[in-house]
């Protein structure tokens, strides 16, 4: 044990601790059902809890069509045409941290099973040949229509990804410890409990 | 120190991540460590059957040296290194390569749940498949009345391979081409399943670890909640052995 020495300097005045900044999140859905933003609000009430740490930026839930600078972006759904790469894109240029979430964002999921076919036999199935469509459908061919890509993608092969956060959708659970983490300053990270692939 | 122990001598032990394990003479590390329910990760081992050295899931270290448990012969002393975070992070790499490498779609796929690679991957906390995916355009042979092959799922374990072999005495499996080219192909005059001499009831049908080879019609059987790895994690003591869907012996 140390006695505090006449001499010793005083100690100095506690570091101003600085107001807590809210965390600007956004959030948006590409190629996917929209299951993992379902699961994010199953975190029930504890959304209040949340919104004492976080506001939103572009997200479903504020309708904003732009993303602004931003501390995380939390993304679901894969690539599959051009519009979901160009707002990919725009994601990762205005958030910090940016989250692939759930499988179709992680691996391109089950909009990626159409991979091993080809485009137009895909597109003729569907508006073509499609049982109980009138003979002479086109398919459709409008320039407000975003290009489709060849395959789906997911989101890692085109920007860099911070986080994974797996599951078809991650469970509630998932995302509470995944964003109590976060705000909380520590490295999040799921046990493999949270970690499921289905 | 040998590599061989002469089976006169009395059982006796080596070091697994700083724990003694007994061993008959003949086991390999792998066999000694499953024996006492210690958890070394594999996917084309199973007890009772020949090793094959292919997955390299179950790579040790044994006196500093890498080497496959599943091959390598336990000898008095060995110095084991298992659940180190390098051994770890080498095992989380190969899972998400063979994740890449076919198309593993699990929300889909019947064997979820219940699925030795899936299993193995969640608990080496594999959160993504970091490399790029191959999706490869691989053929479903949909052909026998009560046996599924999905050769995207397939892993090239071989274990279907050798349990046709020397429990069922049919040869119906053999795995064909070399690296990317490796296939999985069936013994029948059409190269179909159906066409076969595989039975639904043969061990071949029903001991692989993933969803390649499923029996028909007992898809999604046991609810999410309650399926295999739902109660257990893959590294309980004798939870990995892939036994006939809706079949799941309880481990205990
Ligand atoms: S075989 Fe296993 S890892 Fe592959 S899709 Fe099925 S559940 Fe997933
Ligand atoms: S079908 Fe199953 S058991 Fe046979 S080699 Fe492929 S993964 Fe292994
Ligand atoms: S279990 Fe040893 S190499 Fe596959």
């Amino acid at each position: 044990m140390s006695t505090a020495h006449p001499h010793h300097a005083p100690a100095p005045p506690p570091y101003p601790a600085l107001p807590r900044r809210k965390l600007k999140v956004a959030t948006c859905s590409l190629a996917g059902c929209f299951g993992c933003h379902m699961s994010f609000l199953d975190i029930d009430e504890r959304i209040l809890q949340l919104i004492e740490h976080v506001e939103f930026d572009r997200s479903p839930l504020t309708d904003l069509k732009e993303v602004g600078r931003c501390d995380l972006g939390l993304i679901e759904g894969g690539l599959c045409n051009a519009e979901n790469v160009e707002v990919l894109r725009d994601f990762r240029r205005q958030c910090h941290t940016l989250v692939a979430v759930g499988a179709c964002a992680i691996t391109g999921g089950l909009p990626a099973q159409r991979n091993a076919m080809s485009l137009p036999h895909i597109l003729g199935e569907v508006y073509q040949q499609r049982e109980g469509l009138k003979t002479g459908c086109a398919i459709p061919n409008d320039p407000e229509l975003p290009l489709l890509l060849r395959q789906v993608r997911p989101l890692h092969e085109v920007v860099q990804i911070d986080y994974f956060l797996p599951g078809c959708p991650p469970s509630a659970d998932s995302f509470w410890v995944f964003l109590t983490d976060l705000i909380a300053g520590r490295t999040p990270r799921l046990a493999s409990g949270p970690i499921r692939y289905d | 120190m040998t590599r061989y122990t002469n089976s006169s001598q009395p059982a006796t032990t080596f070091s697994l991540d700083g724990e003694e394990v007994p061993f008959t003479p003949g086991d390999t590390v792998l066999q000694a460590a499953h024996r006492v329910g210690r958890y070394i990760p594999h996917l084309c081992w199973h007890p009772g059957m020949h090793p094959h050295g292919s997955c390299r899931l179950c790579s040790i270290k044994v006196n500093g040296r890498p080497a496959a448990a599943c091959t390598a012969l336990a000898s008095a002393g060995l110095q084991v290194e298992n659940q180190t975070p390098a051994m770890q992070a080498q095992r989380k790499a190969l899972l998400q390569m063979l994740f890449v490498e076919g198309n593993h779609f699990c929300p889909s796929c019947e064997r979820s749940g219940n699925c030795l690679l899936q299993a193995t991957a969640s608990h080496h906390e594999m959160e993504g498949p970091h490399f790029e995916e191959f999706y490869p355009a691989r053929p479903v042979d949909a052909s026998h009345p009560d046996v599924l092959l999905d050769h995207n799922r397939c892993i090239l374990c071989g274990l279907c391979v050798r349990a046709s072999q020397a429990q069922d005495g049919k040869d119906v499996f053999a795995i064909a081409g070399h690296g990317i080219e490796a296939h999985l192909v069936v013994n029948s005059p059409s190269g179909k399943l159906g066409d076969s001499a595989l039975s639904v009831d043969d061990s071949a049908a029903q001991i692989c670890p993933v969803g390649a080879l499923l029996p028909k019609r007992r898809g999604f059987e046991t609810p999410i909640g309650e399926r295999r790895y739902d109660r257990h994690s893959v590294a309980d003591a004798h939870t990995q052995e892939a036994t006939a869907q809706g079949h799941e012996e309880d481990p205990t």
